[in-house]
């Protein structure tokens, strides 16, 4: 029996970052195959090659016994295959059913027979077994409930694989429990389900089969029942690693206290998180996409407001009540999102860097220009920005560069916090090594930095201490002594077993 | 370091695109387009090209200028000003009626109808940043209040001033020029500066670029808004009072439309409907290039209803270019 679908030396880049390498993988019919992997394993983009979202730069895809090349998710729906997204499109002033056959209707010269609808739907509902009222609007469906609709309109169209994306990330445990209900009839009627998670114990209880991804590689793939939990996290430790990091100087332990935070809440992406950052001390956030580490760094900022909690600064309070306050009294963020919370695009380097310091530059409301110039280039070339000049627009600068713009921007007033989240993402290994050497020398100057990463081996090669999220908590700290990437991981995926709702 | 969009792919239309920069036309289209319509008009009209004709453009441009010069600031700052012709006809009759109705004098009642102008302006930035409306909506909105209470304070009638001092601001002249161009270029000129030289206008440009990296920055992007509004208000006010100088009479629906003629203005000198970009010699420039099409038509005794179909091509080409220059730097 060949595969359903197989993938045959896949290769993909983003960019400077290589999201794939060589992946070969057979998929059986009628099985439910999860892909398993650290954030940025690549996993993801897998799922969506299958699925014709991405096209693959090298290798071939082979479904049902021929060679296809999908250039967009219509064309691989054309061959049965579907993707469904922790955030579902549902169109969401229409009923269900009219979602359901969205672009299949069928009727007489146009014209929508809603009796006739209906009992299509109803004949899918029972043919399924996925209950969903027909009639109701699709916005006032859980998100559990539209990606109901979105397997039903998937099942309307004929599909037979359904690639399903962390889908229960946004989901209460009871709804996911009722989802795995759908994914395993699914399956028993005959369909191929690509299950993409991190949360290993539900792969480990639904799918067949698992492949392990680390760094865009395939690590293995075998039967569920001869995997666990530990066998998983072992399997997906020991990324390749091309990236040396600075050498460490830890705080001394009598520095005194910078950032001080106390049950900052602001549920349910954060909850009830204590930590304290002396001067000089790099501590690091990790997590799994999804656990609250950005939240935190935005409630600390003031980007949102937290319900609770108190922050203070060298033993001050400061209110969170907006970045404006946080950035007077020496709070800098690096927003995770470089383009779309970092930069103006549009404009130069110069307009991007002095924005949050034009008081410095300025005498009653006139800007300094020359002095604005003066600092800026300084600054720069401190930094080791490669640009056209710094008149230039943020945008012809490449992803390294604009990040140590970034970096400029937060430094041309020295901060006592600096919060990085992101700091490398896209950005060359070249750049990773400049900015890791940057944090540790802002570190050496008694700043105090929350380091946030998604790529666990940053946190470990660059902090002094190691702060573990899950479901908006903190559940583990680890020193210098206890840190190592498979505690890190083990924490990050909660292996005990429970489920984070 | 090349820009990003080299890295676009190919196809017809983009290969085309890289041997004419889109970007640039955009950027400069308005100074190319100007100095052609210009040269053009100048060797077909011995008339075009003198210096009555010139000040006289001048003159006719000035109101339309001065609005699309503080729409300018709302365009950069991420909204959008659809009552400025309504706020400027009720400027005008607040001016009328005040120096008729009080002793404070020609330049008090005019300064006084500008400011309510600019009031009108602090209504809509409090709606549109407190009150979480829809720029387009809510300046629809207060344009069909403000038109409403034109009419309640006029009772829909003409208001007339008969004192022919009233004029001084309109038709009034300094060496040759009447004092609205004067007005303007003063308004425009100070815009610029504000624009260009002040960390307010580094905080427009920011609020309407990006507003979320703006207010991570911490600008203040609703009150950078609201003030933008309120200099749109006043600019309305400004132009409002002039042109009820000009002709001694007031009345709630005497510049219908005008807010049209200063959103085309805007938009042909190059200041993107998205925010973030543009500046204010665009405006005037492009406000200039608006009343010259109109002023060759009538000087080359053309159809003159031909001029709208020509102004209203010239404006879809221009945000057909703007959109197309923006997806090849996405």
């Amino acid at each position: 029996m060949t595969a359903h679908v197989e993938t045959r030396a896949i290769s993909k880049r983003f960019g400077g970052v290589q999201a794939l390498r060589d992946v070969d993988l057979e998929i059986e019919r009628g099985a439910i195959h999860a892909l398993v992997g650290e954030n940025g394993a690549g996993k993801s983009t897998l799922g969506k090659i299958l699925a014709g979202v991405h096209k693959p730069d090298e290798g071939e895809l082979w479904v049902e016994g021929s060679r296809v090349a999908y250039r967009s998710p219509r064309d691989a729906l054309r061959d049965g295959i579907t993707i469904i997204t922790q955030e579902p499109t549902v169109v969401p002033h229409r009923s269900v059913q009219e979602n359901v056959f969205l672009g299949v209707e069928r009727g007489a010269a146009g014209m929508l027979d809603e009796r006739r609808t209906a009992r299509r739907f109803a004949a899918l509902v029972e043919e399924t077994g996925i209950e969903l009222p027909g009639r109701r609007l699709a916005r006032t469906l859980r998100v559990a409930d539209q990606q109901k609709v979105e397997i039903l309109r998937a099942i309307a169209r004929d599909a037979k694989l359904f690639v399903m994306d962390e889908p229960t990330s946004a989901l209460t445990t009871d709804e996911a429990e009722r989802l795995f209900e759908v994914i395993r009839r699914l399956r028993d009627g005959g369909a191929t389900v690509v299950y993409v998670s991190h949360f290993l114990p539900e792969v480990l209880r639904l799918a067949d089969a698992v492949t392990v991804l680390r760094d865009g590689r395939l690590v293995r793939t075998a039967p569920t029942k001869d995997e666990t939990p530990e066998r998983l996290v072992s399997a997906m430790l020991g990324r390749s690693l091309d990236l040396a990091f600075p050498p460490k100087v830890p705080a001394p332990k009598d520095a005194p206290v910078v950032l001080s935070v106390r049950g900052l809440s602001r549920p349910p992406a954060v909850q009830d998180v204590s930590f304290d950052i002396r001067a000089g001390e790099i501590v690091g956030l990790a997590g799994l996409i999804g656990s609250g580490r950005s939240e935190v760094a935005r409630a600390i900022f003031g980007a949102d407001r937290p319900i609770a909690g108190v922050i203070e600064v060298d033993g001050r309070p400061v209110s969170p009540r907006s970045p404006r306050a946080a950035i007077r009294r020496g709070i800098a963020m690096l927003p995770e999102d470089r383009k779309r919370q970092g930069l103006l695009m549009l404009r130069s380097v110069v307009d991007n860097v002095t924005l949050p310091h034009l008081e410095d530059v300025s005498a009653v409301g006139v800007l300094s220009t020359r002095i604005e110039r003066t600092r800026t280039s300084e600054l720069i070339a401190s930094l080791d920005v490669r640009a056209k000049s710094n008149d230039a627009p943020v945008n012809t600068l490449s992803g390294g560069n604009q990040q140590k713009v970034l970096f400029a921007k937060w430094l041309f007033r020295r901060p006592r916090v600096l919060i990085a989240d992101e700091p490398t993402r896209g950005v060359d290994v070249g750049a990773k090594r400049a900015i890791y050497e940057l944090i540790e020398s802002l570190a050496a100057e008694g700043i105090a930095v929350l380091l946030i990463s998604s790529e666990h081996e940053e946190v470990l090669g660059l902090a002094h201490r190691v702060l573990v999220m899950r479901g908006g908590r903190i559940v583990a700290e680890f020193d210098e002594q206890t840190m190592s990437e498979n505690a890190v991981l083990h924490a990050a995926f909660a292996t005990t077993g429970e489920r984070v709702a | 370091m090349t820009a990003t969009t080299e890295a676009s792919s190919g196809g017809p239309a983009a290969r085309f695109a890289r041997r004419i920069d889109l970007a640039v036309i955009r950027d400069y289209g308005v100074v190319v387009a100007f100095v052609a319509l210009f040269i053009t008009l100048s060797l077909a009209s011995n008339v075009f090209f003198t210096w009555s004709n010139m000040k006289n453009l001048a003159f006719q441009t000035a109101p339309v200028g001065i609005i699309a010069v503080g729409g300018t600031l709302v365009f950069i700052g991420g909204g959008f000003d659809l009552s400025v012709g309504a706020i400027s006809g009720f400027a005008g009759i607040m001016a009328a009626k005040i120096f008729i109705g009080t002793g404070i004098g020609l330049w008090g009642s005019l300064i006084l109808g500008a400011l309510v102008g600019l009031g009108f302006g602090l209504g809509n930035g409090l709606l549109i940043t407190l009150g979480r409306v829809n720029a387009f909506i809510a300046t629809l909105a207060t344009s069909i209040i403000i038109n409403g209470l034109g009419q309640v304070v006029t009772s829909g009638n003409l208001v007339s001033v008969s004192a022919n001092r009233f004029s001084t601001l309109g038709l009034g002249t300094a060496w040759g020029i009447n004092y609205p161009v004067f007005v303007w270029f003063g308004f425009a000129g100070a815009c610029g500066f504000l624009l260009s030289r002040t960390t307010f206008g580094r905080y427009v440009y920011a609020a309407g670029g990006n507003p979320e990296a703006a207010r991570l920055s911490g600008v203040r992007v609703n009150v950078v808004r609201a003030i933008t509004f309120c200099i749109s208000g006043l600019a309305a006010g400004i132009a409002g009072v002039i042109l009820v100088s000009e002709v001694q009479t007031a009345q709630w629906n005497a510049n219908t439309g005008i807010e049209f003629d200063a959103i085309t203005a805007i938009v042909l000198g190059g200041t993107s409907l998205l925010g973030g970009e543009g500046a204010i010699w665009r405006s005037v420039l492009g406000a200039f290039f608006l009343q010259m099409i109109g002023n060759g038509f009538n000087l080359l005794g053309t159809t003159p209803e031909l001029q709208y179909v020509i102004k209203g091509l010239i404006l879809a080409g221009a945000v057909s270019l703007d959109a197309w220059a923006r997806r090849r730097r996405a």
